[in-house]
């Protein structure tokens, strides 16, 4: 996904990026060629599978994991190889929020405390005073009452935690917030109030995010852009309602159809794509295309090409040698294999 | 396949004695499944879906005190001592939980595991009860089974741990089978493997199936009858279709709004303040009152309103049911 609008608006980019880990097994290709280009104010959603690397590309924005080949680019500078030491900054441009709040909130520490060390570390506020002040702003701002600050994680819902972990985000007033599956532990309920806490946080104060996670449906919701990734790669991306609508890359379309939808007489009548078997190991990913293994529409072209990203709409990319035509051809003719 | 009721629970109440108090996670809960049925149980966590199964088919934790009138295949369950409870729980019903690794057991290998209630329960041999593991292992869908079945649990990915526990949980063709947020874990795709399959072995087995989710497109798919739960309590059930398209309880409308639909475009979601309450501090009266945004008078926050039927087979706990054609 590569702009064409000017690099002043660009807050944060991938080129080519790899990031491999070494393992008894062999080498993990978890992110084997990403380019990705998020722009100030919108959202860019990942979607993807466990272990397509949509995880491991999120902490690769913060120098989170070494990148094994490619670049990374923030507020304008190549960070790929900074220091330890520069990379304090960095933290300070980019934040993550976590999927599980109970685990990257600090037990021992209160509420106010795990939100004031951000402010402490890049040196925000000037003295104690000023601090508790900003902390109060930003319970205000997560919707939190600022009574809370006296409290542990422990003492607080799954939902007051997220709130907590978005206002820890947002102390440092970062360029971009990374959210690695911020709903996905929460329950339906509370999924829709934080959903909803991101969007106005974002129209209030004009952030950027990269929201990452399986569920497709709050993806859509949430992004004004979607990269959908397979075994380290983004296969399609392009609007929500493109990606939504017209998926060209028959891995979208198979997702698409595998997301149930809670309507009983649609449900149950669905013509579902279900795939045959698993993802490959990302060890020794297929020849050619990576999806060809489990793709309906395999033909021997796809094992001898590795197809790249091609824009086949305004704005729509997808990394297949028969983009469109073969997802038609599901639809026409789905596959119901029940076992692989 | 007939028609019985294969598990019927009736005013099933359990309550857990805690360092912090008793919590009355389930309360005077009635449902049943038919053979070749679904049920789903749906709700958000503390909701008491899944205690009330445990509590049913007797697997609810030690410090659980259970009341109320369970009866497998006709059998009233505290008629039984507890040998015949658990032979006659091992014998009929099969279970299937979110994590394969609560079943599986990681040193034994699949085969053995699949086969071991079989010998215990059918009074198989050994032999036979190998050959009947591979049987299973085809059935669910595992490549190779007769290698397979020499497998450990960690040498097979996610989605094939969960097949081999359904292979486990059915492999004495069992009348029920309890799923419990069977699919949760898996990512969409196997997801959607998992379901076709359950359903594909129901068809052809007859058996009546308990699936406990908070999925609600899940169920959406493979319901035949929905009891939603809240605070311990079932505040409406009915059949899949009546309960989906004219929820009358605000908590299952609220619920059904909540979830993004892609298609619809809209920018803010439906919302239900703050968070499922704890068994430990449950409201009086209707449990979802401090939430709920019809809330008409005092008297939701009073008085338990009871369970009213609102159609043919579709009931509801609530002063205030949604007419039908509201908006959600």
């Amino acid at each position: 996904m590569t702009g064409e609008s000017g690099a002043t608006d660009v807050v944060a980019g991938l080129t080519d990026l790899a990031v491999w880990f070494p393992t008894p097994a062999g080498v993990v290709r978890a992110v084997d060629g990403v380019s990705l280009t998020v722009r100030r104010g919108e959202t860019v959603g990942l979607v993807g599978e466990s272990g397509s690397g949509k995880s491991t590309t999120g902490l690769a924005l913060l120098r989170l994991v070494e990148p094994t080949a490619g670049t990374v680019q923030v507020a304008g500078q190549d960070v790929t190889r900074w220091s330890r030491r520069r990379l304090r900054r960095l933290r300070r441009r980019v934040a993550m929020v976590f999927q599980d709040p109970q685990a990257s909130l600090d037990p021992r520490h209160t509420v106010g405390a795990s939100i004031a060390e951000p402010l402490a570390v890049h040196r925000l506020a000037a003295s104690g005073a000023a601090r508790r002040d900003r902390v109060a702003e930003l319970l205000d701002l997560v919707g939190l009452r600022r009574d809370l600050a006296e409290r542990h994680p422990h003492e607080l819902s799954g939902g007051q935690r997220q709130r907590v972990g978005i206002a820890r985000a947002l102390a440092g007033e970062p360029d971009l917030i990374v959210l690695d599956e911020p709903i996905a532990s929460l329950d339906l309920s509370v999924q829709a109030q934080i959903m909803n806490l991101l969007r106005g946080l974002q129209r209030e104060l004009g952030l950027t995010y990269l929201f990452i996670a399986h569920d497709l449906a709050a993806v859509e919701h949430m992004s004004d852009r979607v990269a959908v990734m397979y075994l380290g790669r983004i296969v399609e991306s392009g609007t929500p309602a493109q990606i939504w609508r017209e998926p060209a890359h028959p891995y979208t379309a198979a997702l698409l159809s595998a997301v149930p939808v809670a309507d009983p007489p649609v449900q149950r009548s669905r013509q579902r794509i279900i795939l045959a078997g698993e993802v490959p190991s990302p060890i020794d990913p297929p020849t050619g295309c990576r999806f060809r293994t489990r793709c309906p529409q395999a033909r021997p072209d796809c094992a001898q090409t590795d197809p790249v990203l091609v824009e086949i709409g305004s704005g729509h990319e997808a990394a297949c040698l028969f983009a469109g035509e073969a997802v038609r051809a599901m639809r026409a003719q789905p596959v119901n294999a029940s076992s692989p | 396949m007939t028609n019985e009721t294969v598990l019927s629970v009736a005013d099933l109440t359990v309550t857990i004695g805690t360092r912090r108090g008793a919590a009355r996670a389930v309360a005077g809960v009635d449902w049943s499944v038919r053979a070749g049925q679904t049920l789903a149980l749906v709700g958000e966590s503390g909701s008491g879906k899944s205690m009330s199964v445990l509590a049913a088919t007797g697997l609810a934790p030690r410090a659980a005190r259970v009341t109320g009138d369970v009866r497998l295949l006709g059998t009233d369950l505290a008629t039984l001592s507890a040998a015949g409870r658990r032979r006659m729980r091992g014998r009929h019903v099969g279970f299937v939980f979110q994590d394969p690794m609560t079943s599986l057991n990681p040193v034994l290998t699949v085969g053995r595991q699949i086969g071991e209630a079989s010998e215990v329960h059918l009074g198989l041999t050994r032999r036979a009860a190998r050959a009947r593991a591979i049987e299973m292992l085809e059935l669910v869908g595992i490549p190779s089974a007769a290698e397979r079945v020499d497998a450990y649990p960690h040498q097979l990915s996610g989605g094939m741990r969960q097949r081999a526990v359904i292979a486990m949980a059915l492999v004495c063709k069992p009348d029920l089978l309890i799923a419990d947020e069977p699919t949760t874990a898996l990512d969409v795709t196997t997801q959607a493997q998992i379901v076709e399959l359950v359903a594909d072995l129901q068809r052809r087995l007859g058996t009546a199936v308990v699936w406990i989710s908070h999925d609600l497109g899940v169920v959406a798919g493979l319901a035949d009858t929905v009891a939603v739960m809240y605070g311990g309590r079932i505040v409406e059930q009915g059949t899949v279709d009546a309960v989906f398209a004219e929820p009358a309880h605000p908590y299952t409308a609220a619920l059904l709004a909540a979830r993004p639909d892609p298609d619809a475009n809209v920018t803010e979601l439906v919302t239900i303040p703050g968070t499922p309450p704890s068994p430990l501090e449950l409201p009086k009266g209707c449990a979802f009152w401090p939430r709920c945004s019809v809330r008409g008078d005092s008297r939701c926050e009073r008085e338990l309103p009871p369970l009213v039927p609102v159609a043919a087979g579709h009931q509801v706990r609530t002063f205030y049911p949604r007419q039908t054609g509201e908006d959600r």
